[in-house]
């Protein structure tokens, strides 16, 4: 609660004040689309931002404002920051692109690094993003060692490219070990609502699954599938505190290493623009302890894990078929960045048809 | 399953029950507190941070109760005493709560709660099929049907359920008649307050058991829309919770299945079901004009 109010401050402070303050210490601003509460995805981009902190120690000043909405307000959220003496910017959701750029181009000399888009109109705004569904290959691999009912539940936010590769890259890991393995699919058509999501789960419970995964923000479905006696994966942090007997893995999104490494760029004058789409192997993707597991498979995820991570292995690798039985990838072809970027089919194997 | 998702639907639709049967009577005094949300979610962030400090979910629930209370005492002086506008007051009162309970909340973040027990009598909760459902539930599911049934007693069978009635209807003549009408919705503000605590208190000790900043993602709102659709009668409130809960609930199940309909449309479901069923209950122009509290959101001031 201090630090949120020193925060503020310390914006309103820098406010009045112009560049006075940017001349003391490199300052790094950042803004959220939720809550850093969430436990989800912006407590993640928070957590981050906490992590480069204690990295750069007094060269660098931070700020951040939550719970900013896409479209208008953002713009002006990422103008005065811009006005404030913000050094580099971090707006962290997709529906920023747009504002970001239009920003960017009149403050030139403020870096901005904009999270899951594609548009970099100005050589002063960088892109990033994290290939997530490298971790649900593996918990694919997991799944299907685990269940005894040979069906996973996926609980799912939007049919969005990132959101459908998602569930096609835990199917595709799941019948890397038993090809007859079948998920099924609830759509939340929300980011965050526990008692949905919670609802979703007890729903694909009740209809026989005996695993738990989720593409939404909360660790609701995680206390259900804790209080049914089943197993899950955490989503977007650690969420062992909430299923010490649950939960198998988690993705952590963790974006404390890029943070540092950009802020340091800018501190040396060395900033350049760039899109980095990073995984495991840049460190942007990390699998929380493996547990609730006999050892055998705990041995396979982490094997699984290491082959996605030195590069040896990427989990759209063909022969893959789509879900109506045609073919997309020939025997031993690699899917193409830009195909999964924009993904909106399933392959074979999910139990669902796919909204459009 | 059948009977874990008959459990799955009371859980869903017990909140909502509960909010709305408090608002209805804040409706029926003739206020109109558009703050629900706001109050729920106070009360789920001090339910929740009193049962994490004293390990107690029923202390946890008293001091949702309260704080909501409390909250809504807020709303009754800028609303009854001061005259500020209604629809704008209970707004500010639903951005207010969202802000201060996610900053009380910042250290409840990441931890798991504590949740509130369900009920267990020997014997009579083992019965096959309706032995959980009508004897296993979590006690606040009891509490929200005793409500109901209060509520519906208080409003059509007591005196001072008709002087509240009479306050909403007019309130002119209610004064005229030496009828305290300030205090009267003072007192049914307090009770809607105390029934949004103890709605959200249900969402972070019961439903889901922990704190995430504005968890009640929008229940309240659907609350409030559950008692103008029901026309401010208790029983119907009833009938459209569980109905929006049964609905939310079949279309997970339907989704599950993988029928093949439009997930889209499924989720829209509850919404578009609960408005054509209670439209439907409440075509009758003539009794939805007697239900409809007459000076509903009108400002009173009393000559002076």
């Amino acid at each position: 609660m201090k630090s949120k109010i020193l925060s503020f401050a310390a914006a309103a402070a820098v406010l009045s004040l112009g560049t006075m303050a940017a001349e003391a210490a490199t300052k790094a601003c950042y803004i959220y689309v939720g809550p850093i509460g969430d436990f989800g995805w912006s407590y993640q981009h928070h957590q981050g931002l906490e992590q480069m902190k204690a990295e750069l120690g007094d060269q660098v000043e931070t700020a951040y404002l939550e719970s900013v909405p896409e479209g208008a307000d953002a713009e002006r959220a990422i103008e005065r920051f811009a006005r404030s003496g913000c050094n580099i910017i971090f707006t962290t959701s997709f529906g920023y692109m747009d504002p970001t750029n239009k920003v960017a181009g009149k403050f030139p000399d403020v870096k901005f690094e904009h999270a899951t888009g594609y548009k970099r109109d100005h050589p002063n705004v960088a892109t990033y993003n994290s290939k997530f569904h490298e971790g649900r290959y593996v918990q694919g691999v997991i799944a299907a060692k685990m269940s005894k009912a040979g069906v996973a539940g996926y609980i799912a936010s939007f049919p969005i490219p990132e959101v459908v590769m998602g569930i096609n890259s835990f199917v595709l890991g799941a019948q890397s070990i038993n090809p007859d393995f079948k998920l099924k699919v609830v759509w939340a058509n929300t980011w965050f609502d526990p008692g949905k999501e919670a609802d979703a789960a007890k729903a694909l419970i009740d209809q026989g699954v005996d695993i738990i995964t989720q593409h939404t923000d909360s660790t609701a479905p995680m206390q259900v599938a804790t209080e049914r006696g089943i197993k899950a994966f955490g989503q977007a942090s650690d969420m062992i505190k909430f299923g010490p007997e649950t939960q198998l893995t988690s993705i952590v999104d963790n974006w404390g290493p890029y943070y540092t490494e950009r802020v340091k760029a800018v501190i040396d004058g060395t900033w350049k623009q760039h899109d980095v789409w990073g995984g495991m192997k840049e460190g942007h993707v990390v699998m929380a302890p493996y547990a609730n597991m006999p050892d055998d498979v705990k041995k396979l995820a982490e094997e699984t894990e290491a082959k996605i991570k030195s590069g040896e292995f990427n989990p759209f690798t063909g022969p893959i078929k789509k879900q109506d039985g045609s073919e997309w990838l020939k025997d031993g072809e690699v899917a193409e960045d830009g195909v999964l970027l924009g993904m909106n089919f399933y392959v074979q194997g999910v139990d669902d048809r796919l909204p459009k | 399953m059948f009977e874990s998702i008959l459990i799955t639907i009371a859980t869903a639709a017990t909140p909502l029950l509960i909010a709305s049967i408090g608002e209805l009577v804040v409706e029926r005094s003739g206020v109109l507190n558009l703050g629900v949300e706001g109050m729920m979610v106070m009360g789920a962030v001090t339910g929740f941070g009193v049962t994490l400090a004293t390990g107690s979910p029923w202390l946890g629930i008293f001091a949702a109760i309260a704080v909501g209370a409390l909250f809504s005492l807020l709303f009754g002086f800028l609303t009854l005493t001061l005259v500020t506008n209604q629809v704008a007051t209970g707004l500010a009162l639903t951005l207010l709560g969202l802000g201060l309970s996610g900053m009380l909340g910042e250290g409840f973040v990441g931890q798991p709660g504590i949740k509130l027990g369900n009920l267990d009598i020997p014997f009579l909760s083992d019965l096959p099929v309706i032995g959980r459902l009508i004897f296993g539930q979590d006690p606040v599911f009891y509490l929200s049907i005793l409500l109901t049934v209060g509520v519906a007693w208080f409003l059509f069978r007591t005196r001072a359920g008709l002087t509240l009635r009479s306050v909403g209807d007019n309130h002119g003549s209610a004064h005229a008649l030496g009828i305290n009408v300030i205090g009267i919705r003072y007192l049914a503000v307090m009770f809607g307050g105390a029934c949004a605590g103890l709605a959200g208190a249900y969402l972070s000790l019961v439903y889901t058991p922990q704190w995430i900043e504005n968890m009640t993602a929008g229940r309240g709102w659907i609350a409030l829309a559950l008692v103008v659709f029901a026309s401010w009668r208790p029983w119907r409130v009833l009938a459209g919770a569980y109905l929006f809960g049964a609905v939310s609930i079949g279309q997970l199940h339907a989704q599950a299945l993988g029928i093949g309909v439009p997930s889209q449309l499924l989720s829209s479901l509850p919404y578009l079901a609960t408005i054509v069923v209670l439209v439907l209950i409440s075509r009758n122009r003539r009794l939805t004009m007697v239900n409809t509290p007459a000076s509903l959101g009108r400002p009173f001031v009393p000559d002076r």
